[in-house]
C-alpha cells in the first residue's frame, strides 16, 4: 500500500504536529503580533524623537528618522532639568513620596486585613452598622446645620457609640460574616472616586492638609486598599494552615506568624500586589486635580498643565512624558509575568 | 465598630497587656483597613448625599448650605442642564420606535422567562426589575439623542467610552491572547512589549495621541495627505473626536485584558487540546468547546473589572480633547468636575451620585446575570 503525501495546500495549512505551527498561520500570525506591536511602540517612539527636536522641527512637518531627517538636540531635556530645574524636580519627587508611600501603606494595612479575615473569624452586628451610620448622619447634621463645632460633634459620636454597643449588641442577633466584610471593602472600588472627593476636599480644608503629601498618601492608600485586598486574600488562602498552626502552638502571636511565616510565603504574589497599585498610584489624575495645587502637585498635573496659552509645547512636554513613563515601563517590564499571575489569581476567585 | 467585632478563641484567659493584645489580634489587623475605607468612602458618601441634596453657596465668612430636596437631580434630568447631562432630544422616527420596541420586548421576555423559570425569588425579581428599568431608560436617552439625532450629553457619552471601549478592548485582547498562546518564538518578548501601555500615564497617553493625531505635523501626515483629508480636522466632528479618545483608552487597556486571558488560556490543561486535536477537530471547533469553556469565567470577571474601571473616565477626555466640541466628548467624571469648579457643588454631587447608581447597577447586573453564568457554566 502507497502511503500518501498531502498536497503541497495542506502541508502549508495543516501543523505537521501539535509543537509548531504550519507555514501559513504562522506567517499570520507574526504578522498580527507585529502590527500590534508597532501600534503599541509607536506612539513612545514618537514622544522620544519628539524629545529630541527642536521647536522648527516640530512645527515644520512631520521627521521620523533622528541623524537622517534631523538633528538631535538636548535643548527640550536642558531646559526642562536645568532652566526649569526645581519646577521639574519637585513634582517629579512628590510623585515618588506620595506613590512609594501610598503604595507601601496600602499593601501593608490590606494584607494584614486580608490576612486576618481569611484566618480569624469575624461577626459584626448588623445592629451596630445601623447605629454607626445614623450617627454619622447625625454629626454631620449637627455640624452642618447647628453649626456644633465638629470636634465636639465627633467626641460626643463616639461615647454614644460605645455606650449603646453594649445593648445593641446583646438586643439583636442578625450579622455579618468574614465574606460580608470583605465583600464591603472590595465593593468600595466600584464607587468612582469623583462623588467621594468633594467631601474629603472639604475635609483636608478644614484639616489644614490641603496640598499636602499627608492628604494624597491617605487618600491613595484608601483608594488602593480595596485592590489589594482583593488580590491578597486569595494568595493568603493559598498557603496551607499548618506552618502557622505549629508556630502559634510555639507561642508566637499572630503578628509574628503574619510577618515572619505568612508574608514571606506570599512573596511574588505581594510584589506584584505592590506593582499595581504603584501604577495606579503613579498615575493617579482626578484625586491629585482636586487635593493638590502648587507644593504637592504630582507628575500627572504638571504634565497636563503644559497646555499653556500658546499651545502646546511638545518638545517639553515630551521629555516629562519620557522621564515621567520611562521608570514604570523598565520595571513592569521585569515583572510582567509575576502580575499577570497575580491578576489571574484574583480574577479565578474573583 | 471594632468592639462589634467578635473573634473566637480558644486560648485561656489571662490578664496582661500582651496577652490582651494577642486575643485581639483579628480586631487590630482588620482596624486600619476599616477605619481608612470609613472616612474615605462611607462618610464622604454620606455627606455627598447631603450636598446633592442641598444648593451650595459661598457667604461672608464661609459658605452657606441649603436644602433644597432633588432640585439638583431634576436640574439634570428634566430641567435647564439636561442638554448637558443627558443630551439634546429629537422626537423619535421610525426606526428609533422599532428599536425600542425591540429592547422592550426582549427585556419583558427575559423577565418572564426567569418569572416562568420556577426558581423565582422576591429578591431576584426586585433586582431583575430595577437592571431591566435602568436598561430601559438608558435605551430610552441613547435613541432619543443618538439615533434620533439630537445630541448626547455627558451621560449618553459615558455609556459610549464603557461600552464600546470595553467591547473593542475585549475581542483585541482576546485575539492577541489566542495569537500569543500559538507555540511560536519570541512570545515573551510580544508579552512585555503588549504589556507596556497599560503603565503609562493617561495623561501622557492623551497628549501623545494629540500629538500623532495632528493634521498637519503629525507622522501620518502624509497618509492624511494622500487621502485628501488635509483641511478636515477630527477635534471639529464629536464622533471622530469620541473615536480619538476610544483608540486612546484601547491603546491603554487591551494589555489588561490581554495578560489576564493569556494566564488564563495558558493554564488550562493541554491534554484537552491534544486530546481534540487528534480527533481531528478545527481549530474554531476547539475553541469554542474546549479553551472558550475554560476561560469564560475568568473573561467574565476581568470585564467585570474593565467596566468598572471604564466608569471613571477623565484623564483622556479633559487633556485630549477638553470635553470638546462643545460638549461632545465630556465624560460624567469631567462633568462633575466642571461643576465642582464654577462652584456648583450640589451639581457635581447629584453627578457623582447618579454615576455612583449607574455604575453600581451595571456591574452588580453584570456580575449577577454573565459572571455567576459563567462560573456555572464551567462547573
Amino acid at each position: 500500500m502507497r502511503v500518501e503525501r498531502p498536497s503541497l495546500l495542506r502541508r502549508l495549512i495543516e501543523p505537521p504536529n501539535l509543537e509548531t505551527l504550519a507555514p501559513i498561520p504562522k506567517v499570520a500570525t507574526y504578522a498580527a503580533l507585529i502590527a500590534w506591536s508597532l501600534v503599541v511602540l509607536m506612539p513612545l517612539y514618537w514622544v522620544v524623537i519628539t524629545s529630541f527636536k527642536l521647536p522648527v522641527e516640530v512645527d515644520t512637518g512631520p521627521y521620523y528618522l533622528p541623524f537622517i531627517d534631523f538633528r538631535p538636540s538636548l535643548d527640550a531635556w536642558h531646559y526642562i532639568f536645568v532652566d526649569l530645574g526645581n519646577d521639574t524636580l519637585r513634582p517629579y519627587a512628590n510623585s515618588v513620596v506620595v506613590a512609594l508611600a501610598s503604595t507601601t501603606l496600602a499593601v501593608l494595612i490590606g494584607s494584614l486585613a486580608a490576612y486576618a479575615l481569611v484566618r480569624i473569624r469575624f461577626k459584626v452586628k448588623f445592629a451596630s452598622i445601623v447605629a454607626f451610620i445614623a450617627l454619622v448622619i447625625g454629626v454631620i447634621v449637627a455640624v452642618v446645620e447647628l453649626q456644633v463645632p465638629w470636634q465636639l460633634a465627633v467626641v460626643i459620636a463616639i461615647a454614644l457609640f460605645i455606650l449603646s454597643l453594649g445593648t445593641i449588641a446583646r438586643r439583636f442577633r442578625a450579622g455579618l460574616g468574614n465574606n460580608d466584610i470583605e465583600f464591603w471593602i472590595i465593593s468600595n472600588r466600584i464607587m468612582p472616586p469623583v462623588v467621594a472627593v468633594l467631601p474629603i476636599y472639604i475635609m483636608f480644608q478644614q484639616l489644614h492638609l490641603l496640598d499636602t503629601h499627608i492628604a494624597l498618601i491617605s487618600t491613595y492608600t484608601a483608594v488602593n486598599l480595596p485592590i489589594v485586598v482583593w488580590l491578597t486574600r486569595d494568595f493568603f488562602a493559598g498557603v496551607p494552615i499548618d506552618l502557622e498552626e505549629s508556630a502559634e502552638m510555639d507561642g508566637a502571636s499572630k503578628f509574628r506568624v503574619f510577618f515572619t511565616i505568612a508574608l514571606p510565603l506570599v512573596r511574588s504574589g505581594l510584589v506584584a500586589t505592590f506593582m499595581l497599585v504603584l501604577i495606579l498610584a503613579w498615575n493617579e489624575y482626578l484625586l491629585a486635580l482636586f487635593l493638590s495645587n502648587a507644593n504637592a502637585q504630582t507628575m500627572p498635573l504638571l504634565v497636563s498643565a503644559q497646555n499653556g496659552t500658546r499651545g502646546p509645547q511638545w518638545w517639553y512636554m515630551s521629555v516629562l512624558i519620557v522621564i515621567m513613563v520611562a521608570p514604570v515601563v523598565v520595571v513592569a517590564m521585569f515583572l510582567q509575568k509575576h502580575i499577570a499571575r497575580g491578576l489571574l489569581v484574583g480574577a479565578v476567585k474573583g | 465598630m471594632t468592639v462589634a467585632l467578635e473573634t473566637k478563641h480558644t486560648t485561656a484567659v489571662s490578664t496582661g497587656f500582651a496577652e490582651w493584645i494577642d486575643r485581639q489580634s483579628g480586631r487590630i489587623m482588620v482596624l486600619p483597613a476599616v477605619l481608612l475605607i470609613l472616612t474615605f468612602a462611607l462618610f464622604p458618601l454620606i455627606v455627598s448625599a447631603y450636598l446633592a441634596l442641598s444648593r451650595f453657596a459661598l457667604a461672608s465668612g464661609g459658605y452657606r448650605l441649603t436644602f433644597v430636596g432633588l432640585y439638583n437631580f431634576r436640574r439634570l434630568l428634566v430641567g435647564v442642564q439636561q442638554y448637558h447631562f443627558l443630551g439634546t432630544f429629537k422626537t423619535f422616527g421610525p426606526l428609533a420606535w422599532i428599536l425600542l420596541a425591540i429592547v422592550l420586548l426582549g427585556l419583558l421576555m427575559w423577565l418572564t422567562r426567569y418569572v416562568r423559570s420556577g426558581r423565582a425569588g422576591v429578591f431576584g425579581l426586585i433586582g431583575r426589575l430595577i437592571s431591566a428599568s435602568v436598561a430601559a431608560g438608558v435605551t430610552l436617552a441613547v435613541l432619543a439623542t443618538i439615533v434620533a439625532g439630537g445630541f448626547p450629553g455627558s451621560f449618553v457619552t459615558t455609556l459610549f467610552y464603557v461600552f464600546a471601549g470595553v467591547a473593542v478592548q475585549f475581542v483585541l485582547g482576546l485575539g492577541l491572547a489566542l495569537l500569543c498562546a500559538q507555540p511560536i518564538r519570541a512570545r515573551n518578548w510580544f508579552r512585555v512589549i503588549f504589556f507596556i501601555p497599560l503603565t503609562v500615564t493617561p495623561v501622557g497617553i492623551a497628549y501623545t495621541f494629540r500629538m500623532l493625531a495632528d493634521m498637519q505635523k503629525g507622522p501620518f501626515e502624509p497618509v492624511i495627505h494622500w487621502l485628501g483629508l488635509g483641511e478636515w480636522s477630527w477635534a471639529t466632528e464629536p464622533w471622530s473626536a469620541r473615536f480619538i479618545i476610544i483608540v486612546g483608552d484601547t491603546w491603554q487597556w487591551t494589555p489588561f485584558l490581554f495578560i489576564v486571558l493569556l494566564a488564563a488560556i495558558e493554564s488550562q490543561p493541554r491534554d484537552q487540546i491534544e486530546a481534540a486535536r487528534l480527533d481531528g477537530a478545527s481549530n474554531l471547533q476547539i475553541f469554542r468547546d474546549v479553551t472558550w469553556p475554560s476561560i469564560a469565567p475568568v473573561a467574565a470577571t476581568v470585564v467585570l473589572i474593565r467596566l468598572i474601571e471604564a466608569f471613571k473616565i477623565i484623564d483622556l477626555p479633559n487633556v485630549l480633547t477638553n470635553g470638546g466640541p462643545g460638549l461632545a466628548t465630556e465624560s460624567m467624571t469631567l462633568h462633575a468636575f466642571i461643576a465642582w469648579r464654577t462652584q456648583d457643588l450640589g451639581g457635581s454631587a447629584a453627578i457623582g451620585y447618579i454615576l455612583l447608581f449607574i455604575s453600581t447597577v451595571t456591574c452588580v447586573s453584570f456580575f449577577n446575570y454573565v459572571v455567576m453564568c459563567a462560573r456555572g457554566y464551567q462547573s
